[in-house]
This record gives C-alpha cells, structure tokens and sequence, in this order.
C-alpha cells in the first residue's frame, strides 16, 4: 500500500495531539508501518500547531511536504487556509468552522480573512466544513471537537466502526468515553 | 511487544531494558521527555538537576560507582556541561556513561541551530545518531555496552524529528548491570601529571573505534539499482533520502557518526560514479570525506540553514516537486504568545510604560519581547540576563542604572543566573534584578525545579528559599509583588531602580496552567462604558478583542487575573466577585 499521509493542523491548546494519538493506535492495531511527528515547545502556546500522521507498508521520513497530504484535517479555519499547499491534488480538508484570531488580528496588525470556505472551494480544494465545535458541545464538551473531526475523517477510512471506537477507548479516561463515542457518532453523521 | 513510540520515550525505553539505574537531566525541548518518560520506571533512579553541568557530572559520578548512568539536554545545554564532558574523555567511565544530545535544526524552540556532532569529534567521544523510534531503543542499549567496551562515554545525538516522532518499536526486558568501585587514582584524579598518561589512552581509543565503526552493524550499507550516485547519509536525512528514491542509488547509512570509518567509506566511494552527502546543518561528513581525498556533492546543494525535507532532496536529485494549491487571500501568522492569565504579562507591561531596558532570559517570558508587549532589549542564552545587565550598567558607569533590568525565571535562575547575582554583589554593578517565580518551569512544558519544592517524581523536596539565596549572597534590597497588581509592580520597579544598590525584586505567581491554580470568573464587558480607547489591547491577552470597537472577553480562555480590568479608565471591564 502507498503511504497515506494526514496531517492535523490547528491552535496550541486545542487538543490536537489527541486526535493523533487516537489515529495511531487504529493504525497500530492494523498493522501498519506508521510515523506520528509533532512539535513541542514554542509552537504549544497558542501557535499554529501541526501534526503529521503517516502510514503504510513501510513509512520513511516523518513528516509530509507539500503536495503530499491526503487528508488535511484543521481545528479552525484560518489553519486550513494556511497549509493548502500541503495538499495532494485529489486530496480533502476537513475543518472546523470555528475562527480563533491570531495576535496579529487582535492587535489589529492583519485581518482575519473574509469567507476562507468560499475561497478554498473556488481553489479547486475538496472542502468539508463543519461546525465542529457545536457538535462538541452538543456531545457534552467544547473539548470534544478533535473527536468529531475522527468522526468525520473516519468515514473516508475502511476501518469499521467498533475498531474506531476500541481506539477511541483505549486513549480517553473511562469517565470521559460516552461522551466522546456521542462526539464520534455526530461527526461521523455528518454529509 | 511492538508499541508506538516517541524517539524520546524511546531512548527512555532502551535506558530501563539496558539496566541504566541513574538519570540527571536538566529539560530543553526536544530532549525533555526523555527523562519525564525514565521517572515511569521504578528501577530507575530520575531527578532533574539544577543544570546540564550538574547533571553531567552526576552522571559521571553514578557510573564511577558502579551503576548504568544517563544524561539528556538540548543542544545548547551540551555547551553548559562541555567542561565535565572533555574531561570525562580522559577519565573514562566505570559502569557505563550516556549522553543523549537533541539537536533542533529548524529553532523550532531554540535560540541558535549549532551542530552537536562537533562536540562528538573534539571531545573525542564516539556518538551513535538514530533515525527512528525503533533505533533510538536499540542505540540507547548499544551505547551503554560501547561505553564499557571503549571506557568512554557515548553519545546519543537526537533531533526535533527524531525525539518528536512517533513510530513502531519492539521492547525487551531489563538486565541489570552493577560494577564494584575501586579506587584508581592515576584514571579518575585529572591533574596533569595524569592527564598527559590519559591522553594517549584516548587517542588509542578513538584508533580502536574507527576500527570498530568499519564493521560495525550500525552502519549500513543499502544496495542500489544503479551506481551512477551513491549517498552517505545518516538520521533524518536518511529517511528523506529513502522516501524520494527508495532503493534506486546504494545508500551508507551511519549509525555511529563519530568516529566515521575509512576504509568502509573509500570503498563506496569507489563503488559508484559520483559520491553524494546529505546531511542536515553542517557538512560534518562531507568534511571527513574530503580529509579522505573525496570530493563529494554536498553543502554546496543543499546549504547548512534549517531542516532537510523531502521536497528538497526531490530538488536536488531533479525530480518533480509537489504543491498544492494556494488560497487566494493574506493568511496572518500565528506566533506563539502569552497565555491568558499569565503573570508574566503585568510585569512586562509595566517594564514596557516605563521604557526600561530590559535584559531577558530564556523561558517563556521571552514572548515579553514580542508585539504589543515589545518589552526585551536582549536575548542570548540561560542565565545571560543578570550577567549581562552587570556589563551593561558597568559600561555605562552608573548612567543606566536607573532604567535597565534583567528578567529571569525561577529555573532559569536556578540554572546558571544565581552566578550572575553573585558577580552584580561582588563586583558592586547597582544592578536591579527581576526573578518571574511563578513556580515552575513552564517552557519545556511544566517541569519540577528545586525552588517548587517537589522533585521530578512529584514527591516533596527541599524548596529553595529565593528570598534568602540572594540575601546570602550579597543582595540586600529583596522584595515580592504580585505581577496581578500593577500598582505594585510599577511602584517596586521604580523604588528599586531609584535605589543606590543592587536589588532583587521576586515577581510571584504560579504559572496559570499549574493544575492546583483556581481561575476566577471571566471578567465582563459593559459595552456602553467602552469607549473604544483599547487600553486592554496593549497588553497582547489572548482573551480580549475588539468587536464593532468594543473590547471583548472570550470565556473560554478568560482566567479572570483582572490585569486588563486595573487598565481600563472607564471601568468597562468588570471582575465578576466569587459567590
């Protein structure tokens, strides 16, 4: 199998090494040859953060470059706007609609861009946007968003349900798993 | 077992199954987990030391008793312990001696991008470099049985892309190593007369791992499908090399990228039309093969700034790169910036009104220096803010004293800036000092230090008293405010400034991320109170923003510290009291 690569984009703080971690425990229990890189330090203070999910027959380099992403799944729009270079030609992004505003927004130095959906599907880029962050607290938590990005993502993926959910629960605390399968089933519920 | 596993969590894997029993480590990123991921294991003995200085020689001291010892820093923390390190060559060990060193081409979270493997080459001690997860195990393992063969301590050289990727390892069980100790003092006493015995003894030694790198299974040799190029190459380079031509050109991997055979690497050389090395910052292979008489594609193509990638070995061997497409619209950075609540921000703030110039340090507080804040004048490396301050109001005799600060964390104080403190007493510079104490150290991501009073396995410790260790040394003007309270600050910072001796003012707070830290209710906006004047812009929080020109509170990141609410001259910006 070729290396199929997902990278998971966002702001320091959101949750994202989470969904990662749960991404490669699937993998793991699939059997894959896989690589998960992130970046600590600096980047976690609400700096764009990224993470690169690769796996296959046989993975070499660790992280993906652009063109080469299969998947580009974003914890806010902005975010998503930022890395479509990485993007394979075919490739999709799934992105929470949320809007965090970058300092130099707060200062008012730049401007948040107007409409970025709009302007990724008139690029040519397979755009699934979703209001993530409603659906998390509809599940029961704000902090959920990264599991109803799985659920989305999940459906572009062989993997069944039940395996989905056995790695889901193998990386949240027990207390925390029914709301998290609910954050799981809304995003994968969504068309 | 296969498992997936961090690089770092990794070499702390091979560390427990290698029998290693003693670890001293000051955190850097990206070498901190190591040691975070070797305190898990009861068999092993895990502190975080004051600086990487200490922890060398801790280490040293470990393994001269008789047990498996390790160390872990960042690159920049390798020049801190340069001094045991050189001299450790010489000594040699007893029970094996490892160093991890984590390298961070790219600064993803370093002040400078120097290449450890220098050090590997003058103070002539052999370092392994692994490529992935499953090697940074076997490496770590490997380098404890190289110590003892060679009576040297080994390094193990880690990247950003090593320590911070994931990926598949097999794990094994722990043998446990014990040596006697016995005294043997023309070995371990390193006075000259010594000395000039041990030198001899490592220059045979470093003849003996040549010779040992020339065979040696760690470095590998990859058929190819063609020879009309062949790569050296090593670590992360190596990955990029495979993922962009498989196996279309032979490829020698080092494992051990110091000492480098000779004869291994004349003969591939010979074996293929043109000789190429790729590798990451410096052209420290490349260098070894040209002292071969080779003369190999190398930095001229592919420079010695920042991290390799596939798309540049792509380049650089004429294949297609990929992209995807672009937005059409000005994306705005995103740099990292003080969290909401973080009591370093008032602090700075008031530094900032007040036009001081300001000394930094290294620590997350150095986001001081960024917009709106804009509140650092100098940045160079741990401990350099008090030093540095002395030289710059000595230099000025006396005329800066009154407007020129140095600012330190309390771990960075504790690292290397209480020397600092103690030249400003001594040599009498009417230096004024700010320790942030809030408590932790926050950068690496929340590491215990000796002024938190609890140690690295989280059991209570000694808490150094910072109060008194500057009283000790020679401070008598001592004072704490709370960051919280502008009033407060600003009035210290003044009187202190304004004082005709050197002082120490300790800003403490816990940092807001600290678990045990309450936050109050998020403050309000009374939107018709707001006259638009964005006072609370001017401290960069996170939390407040301007709609329709009126200031704006996220709840979700508002901690209710009430900094931007003592800036508001309109009393716009409300706390909300606790029921």
């Amino acid at each position: 199998m070729q290396t199929k690569n997902v990278m998971i984009v966002g702001v320091g703080g959101q949750g994202s090494l989470l969904a990662s971690k749960l991404l490669g425990k699937l993998l793991l229990t699939k059997g894959y040859d896989i690589k998960v890189s992130e970046v600590h330090g600096m980047s976690q203070r609400g700096g764009s953060v990224v993470t690169y999910v690769r796996f296959g027959d046989k993975v070499y380099s660790p992280i993906i470059d652009k063109g080469e992403a299969d998947f580009i799944v974003s914890f806010e729009l902005l975010e998503a706007a930022r890395w479509t270079e990485f993007l394979k030609p075919g490739g999709r992004i799934i992105a929470n609609t949320q809007q965090i505003n970058p300092m130099p927004v707060i200062t008012g130095a730049a401007e948040y861009p107007e409409a970025l959906d709009e302007k990724m599907k008139a690029a040519g880029i397979n755009l699934t946007a979703v209001d993530a962050l409603s659906l998390a607290e509809q599940a029961g938590s704000s902090k959920a968003v990264n599991i109803v990005l799985m659920g989305i993502l999940s459906k572009y993926f062989d993997f069944s349900e039940d395996e989905w959910y056995q790695a889901i629960e193998s990386s949240v605390p027990p207390k925390f798993l029914e709301l998290n399968k609910k954050a799981f089933a809304l995003g994968r519920g969504v068309n | 077992m296969k498992t997936l596993m961090l690089g770092n969590e990794a070499v702390a894997r091979g560390l427990y199954e290698a029998g290693c029993s003693f670890v001293s480590s000051y955190p850097g990123t990206p070498s901190t987990e190591i040691t975070e991921y070797v305190a898990k294991y009861n068999e092993v003995y895990a502190e975080w030391a004051p600086n990487e200085k200490v922890a060398m020689e801790a280490a040293f001291g470990a393994a001269l008793a008789g047990s498996r010892s390790f160390c872990g820093m960042k690159h920049v923390g390798l020049n801190v312990a340069a001094d045991p390190l050189f001299t450790i060559s010489y000594t040699g060990v007893n029970a094996g001696m490892v160093i991890a060193v984590a390298d961070d081409a790219g600064m993803h979270s370093s002040q400078n991008e120097q290449d450890s493997r220098h050090y590997a080459m003058s103070s002539k001690i052999p370092m392994l470099e692994p490529s992935d997860s499953a090697e940074a195990l076997e490496f770590t393992k490997l380098a404890f049985d190289l110590s003892e063969q060679f009576d040297t301590p080994v390094l193990v050289k880690m990247c950003t892309r090593i320590a911070h990727s994931q990926s598949v390892v097999t794990t094994g069980d722990r043998v446990e190593v014990k040596k006697d100790y016995q005294k043997n003092p023309s070995k371990y006493i390193m006075m000259p007369g010594n000395a000039k015995l041990r030198h001899p003894v490592v220059e045979e030694r470093t003849k003996a791992l040549t010779e040992y790198a020339e065979t040696a299974a760690i470095n590998v040799l990859e058929a190819g499908q063609s020879n009309e190029k062949g790569i050296i190459t090593s670590s992360t380079s190596y990955q990029y090399v495979k993922e962009v031509l498989g196996d279309k050109y032979p490829v020698y991997k080092l494992g051990m990228i110091w000492p480098m055979p000779k004869k291994a690497i004349l003969d591939f050389a010979n074996s293929v039309d043109e000789l190429i090395v790729v590798e990451e910052l410096d052209g420290f292979i490349e260098a070894h093969c040209q002292s071969l008489g080779l003369s190999p594609k190398g930095k001229e193509a592919f420079g010695m700034i920042g991290e390799l990638s596939q798309n540049i070995v792509r380049e650089k061997f004429d294949k297609d790169i990929l992209c995807g497409t672009k937005v059409d619209a000005v994306i705005p950075n995103r740099p990292p910036v003080m969290c909401a609540g973080c009591p370093h921000r008032g602090l700075f703030y008031t530094l900032a009104k007040n036009k001081i110039t300001v000394i930094g340090d290294i620590g997350c507080y150095t986001l001081g220096a960024v917009p709106p804040l804009n509140a650092i004048d100098a940045v160079v490396c741990m401990g350099a803010s008090i030093s540095g301050l002395h030289g710059f109001n000595k230099a000025n005799n006396g005329e800066s004293d009154g407007k020129s600060v140095a600012v330190i964390g309390d771990s960075t104080f504790m690292h290397s800036g209480m020397t600092g403190l103690i030249n400003i007493a001594y040599n009498s510079s009417n230096s004024t000092v700010i320790i942030l104490d809030n408590s932790i150290t926050g950068m690496t991501g929340h590491q215990q230090n000796p002024t938190t009073g609890y140690n690295l396995k989280g059991d209570p410790a000694t808490k150094i008293n910072l109060e008194a260790l500057c009283k000790a040394v020679g401070i008598n003007r001592v004072r704490v405010v709370d960051p919280y309270d502008l009033n407060e600050c600003e009035t210290a910072i003044k009187e202190e400034l304004a004082a005709d001796e050197p002082s120490v003012i300790i800003s403490r707070r816990p940092c807001a991320l600290l678990k045990y830290v309450k936050h109050n209710k998020p403050l309000i906006v009374d939107s018709d109170k707001c006259k638009s004047c964005k006072m609370c812009m001017r401290i960069g929080c996170p939390a407040i923003s301007m709609k329709n020109g009126k200031a704006v509170i996220d709840n979700t990141l508002c901690t209710g510290c009430g900094v931007c609410e003592q800036l508001c001259k309109f009393g716009a910006l409300k706390k909300v009291e606790e029921e």
